[in-house]
């Protein structure tokens, strides 16, 4: 029978003891005597988030696929257990096996968010094993980070060995093979570290120093050793439907966030919105095929039994086969009690169908994210959505009986006026006076919509990489006085306006372009007790402000600087494939308020055609 | 058609709560290609009624749920695809057609529990449980009446216990009591070993009010049923039902 590493008295005494247990449905047990290669993968926060995320079910599946490797899952202890494990000195374990991380070959931590890092060291920590990868042993598993924030991955050098930059279906198994060689040949730590950082998409911090000028940008950020190359190629899968997925996904015994069979229909996005780093760094857009989809959903439903199917992309209605894939989904599966999820849609007469025929319109509503609320600022931003194309679809989605709508807006944006804000406001009204506009006795009482606004925060790799940042001060002004302009518009009692908390955004802005010199004040931060600092109820900013007042870095360095054109980059030994030059072409574009048309409309050679593949070869297969 | 299942939970399954259960049920009966009626609507779920839940962190050998067919199935063939589907924790032992009527539901019907109570396998429990425990349990239940406070979550009452325990037995491995249970009155072990344990003369009663020193077992749920004229039984939910061969 199983066993669990923590005793009946701590799992009876904490919340959702199902967390830690393991066992579920799908999970994949092996015989750690015949295995070669033991990998702890991680998702640095709560079972309930981290078992929602699909890159993770993709590389557990891939790997568990080869006979020499058993790959387990691990995620953040939630603050209750994190002082039981503390208070009894027990070593962090793996869900399946239950055996203690710091005894596995490597532990790969995926990093989808800024706010995760604390829980990054709280992992290493809870699993003994050194914080600095330059005190780790040949005792210890090899730490590999990768996932978006890998793009940048400086502030976070010293805590891991190494770096997978791109998708993880290409090299893995390189890299196992590697290490198996390494492992029967008894060299040391840095051999293996050595013959990683000879692999395409495998970056060794260790290998690279950088030097600082006096004004604390980067001078120089060289080798120092002759096996690792001067630049780190991101890793792309160019069969997307050949590639490895999961059709035996784990099912949780506790509600995870997405309780779902998941279909992946493409990476990448043709929009090329300026603020969004998804869309360079998946560059570019590749499709599934969609007969592939449909057999996937098939068996991923037969093999799981879940109620719910949901399609996963950046964008879904850039879909080219999309009508004839949900067609299929509904046709197949709405009779079986099948409930159909289709996230997002650009709202039109084609997904207004398809949407009530799936949902309950008089329960749900309807999402636009215009980003922006002028149309100057979309047009920086290259959001390529007019107001009519807003006001028609929620014209037709009113008539169609929907009485909710959701619009998503960014605050804090390049060249934003008074004006750019207060029309977050007034297009939110006139989203419902256009409800308004339906007579009494035809429309069903009053509508809701619920703005909520973001603030922006520039990311690596985008052409608002260069932008500058404003004190947590200003954004809340600046949500002030959206907030007042609400309260001046008509159908106020329509409208309610939200926003996110503007500490964390400038939290999020120093560690997206934040360098080597910003991991000391993640580590000050966790030792003065910060962790799950995405949650607001564990979220501390003050401990947070002064981890910064003891280690001096500056904040304002990091976000309120606008770059100069060649300044170096921390993140600028990754080669995504879109080049440098196009990222400033559309920054200067952006300033100008000149749109860029998207991939399929025409080609703006961003540079990542020459990964041979996708969109940018559409029309030439 | 209505079906009964019976089913066994062990292991690290106990660490699973009712709804997680529920939960569990509604993929498994997918997984295995049950044919179970939906209710209708835009999210329609599965016709299906636990007769009690279990409490965290007790395994159990008697557990029900009533579901609602769309076809019939045979009743070995359910069994094994269910635990074919399944994981290890969970076990279905029988799968019956039971009576259509509404009034026939386990949670309706339900009248009855029996547990198994033992020392449990924790370290304090072995020096705070005195060797003479059913001795004095024998004597707890000789009381005519055993007061408690019973806290719900919107009220707390004052309630005789006592009339709740409807019998015991002394077995190698600790006790076995059959206690009431269902919607109109319900009594949990642990209520019922809380009050005893408070009996006890110092210093056991403070080391065994210092954690949970005894273990619980559910082993099967009860109806009560009785026939004009004669005297009315205790029978078990499985008893009421029939197999289903097709």
């Amino acid at each position: 029978m199983r066993k669990t590493a923590l005793s009946d008295e701590i799992l009876l005494n904490i919340e959702k003891p199902a967390r830690y247990i393991g066992g579920e449905v799908n999970s994949v047990y092996k015989d750690a005597r015949n295995v070669d290669i033991r990998f702890a993968m991680c998702f640095p926060d709560v079972y309930e988030i981290g078992m929602s995320h699909l890159g993770i079910q993709i590389l557990y599946d891939m790997f568990n696929r080869r006979e020499d490797t058993w790959c387990e899952r691990v995620y953040s202890p939630w603050l209750d257990l994190d002082k039981e494990l503390r208070r009894l000195r027990q070593p962090l374990f793996a869900l399946e096996s239950q055996d203690e991380v710091r005894k596995f070959d490597f532990l790969g931590i995926t990093i989808q968010f800024e706010m995760c890092y604390t829980n990054i060291l709280q992992i290493l920590d809870l699993s003994h094993i050194p914080l600095h990868a330059a005190d780790r042993t040949k005792d210890h598993p090899f730490v590999i980070g990768g996932g978006p924030c890998a793009y940048n991955p400086e502030p976070l050098a010293e805590f891991f060995d190494m770096f997978y930059i791109g998708e993880g279906e290409t090299a893995y198994d390189r890299l196992f093979d590697v290490y198996k060689e390494w492992k029967s040949s008894g060299a040391s730590r840095q051999d293996f570290l050595r013959a990683a950082a000879g692999i395409e998409g495998i970056y060794v911090p260790a290998f690279y120093d950088v030097e600082y000028r006096e004004d604390g940008t980067i001078a120089s950020f060289a080798p120092n050793d002759p096996c690792a190359p001067r630049t780190v190629r991101k890793q792309v899968v160019m069969d997307m439907t050949e590639a490895p997925y999961p059709m035996k996904p784990v099912v949780p015994y506790i509600k995870a966030t997405q309780d779902r069979v998941v279909l992946e229909i493409q990476r990448g996005c043709i929009r090329g919105c300026r603020f969004c780093q998804a869309g360079m760094i998946y560059r570019p857009t590749r499709e599934r095929s969609a007969d592939t989809l449909k057999e996937y959903a098939r068996a991923m439903l037969a093999n799981t039994g879940h109620e719910e199917i949901s399609l996963s992309s950046l964008s879904s209605s850039d879909y080219s086969k999309l009508g004839e894939l949900v067609t299929f989904l509904i046709d197949e599966f709405k009779d079986k009690g099948i409930n159909i999820s289709l996230p997002s849609l650009r709202i039109d007469a084609f997904s207004l169908d398809v949407m009530s025929k799936v949902q309950d319109i008089r329960k749900s509503s309807l999402t636009f994210a215009p980003e922006a609320g002028s149309q100057r600022m979309r047009d920086v931003i290259n959001k390529g959505l007019t107001e009519e194309e807003i006001l028609t679809g929620a014209g037709q989605a009113f008539e169609g009986g929907w009485t909710k709508v959701k619009l998503y807006f960014m605050l804090g944006l390049p060249t934003e006026t008074e004006e750019d804000m207060k029309d977050i406001a007034r297009l939110s009204d006139r989203v419902a006076r256009r409800y308004y506009e339906i007579p009494k006795e035809q429309r069903r009482g009053r509508c809701q919509i619920t703005a909520s606004s973001s603030f922006f925060v520039p990311k690596p790799f985008t052409p608002f990489q260069w932008a500058s940042m404003h004190p947590a001060e200003e954004y809340d002004r600046r949500a002030h006085l959206v907030n007042d302009e609400f309260r001046e518009q008509l159908n106020r009692k329509s409208l309610k306006y939200n926003w996110h908390d503007a500490d964390v955004t400038v939290l999020e802005g120093v560690m997206a372009r934040g360098d080597r010199r910003v991991a000391k004040v993640i580590e000050r931060a966790y030792r003065l007790g910060c962790l799950f600092d995405s949650w607001t109820e564990s979220f501390h900013n003050d401990l947070w402000m002064q981890a910064f007042a003891d280690t001096g870095v500056d904040i304002a360095f990091y976000t309120q600087r606008e770059r100069k054109e060649d300044e170096r980059f921390p993140w600028d030994f990754i080669d995504i494939g879109v080049t440098r030059s196009f990222l400033w072409r559309e920054w200067k574009r952006a300033q100008e308020g000149i749109v860029t048309p998207n991939c399929r409309e025409s080609c703006s050679g961003c540079g990542a055609a020459g990964f041979g593949g996708g969109v940018c070869h559409e029309s030439k297969d | 058609m209505k079906a009964r299942i019976k089913f066994r939970k062990y292991g690290i399954l106990r660490f699973i709560g009712h709804l997680d259960v529920m939960r569990y049920f509604q993929k498994v009966m997918r997984r295995a290609g049950i044919p179970i009626a939906f209710t209708g609507g835009f999210s329609p779920h599965m016709v299906m009624s636990f007769a009690s839940p279990l409490g965290i962190g007790l395994e159990s050998d008697g557990e029900y749920l009533d579901v609602e067919l769309s076809a019939p199935v045979e009743s070995a063939e359910a069994v094994r695809r269910m635990n074919e589907a399944g994981v290890e924790g969970i076990e279905v032992l029988s799968f019956r057609q039971i009576a259509d009527e509404k009034k026939m539901t386990g949670m309706t019907i339900l009248a009855a529990a029996d547990y198994l109570i033992a020392p449990g396998d924790v370290p304090h429990a072995a020096g705070a449980i005195p060797w003479d425990w059913k001795e004095k349990f024998a004597s707890f239940l000789e009381q005519e009446e055993i007061r408690v406070i019973k806290q719900t979550k919107r009220s707390e009452r004052e309630v005789d216990i006592r009339p709740l325990v409807f019998s015991w037995k002394s077995v190698p491995e600790g006790i076995v009591v059959r206690l009431a249970a269902g919607s109109s009155e319900n009594l949990k072990p642990e209520l019922l070993m809380d009050t005893f344990v408070r009996t006890w003369p110092e210093p056991d009663k403070e080391k065994a009010l210092h954690g949970p020193v005894f273990s619980f077992r559910r082993l099967e749920l009860y109806a009560f049923l009785s026939e004009k004229g004669q005297e009315g039984g205790f029978v078990s939910l499985e008893s009421l039902g029939h197999d289903i061969t097709t």
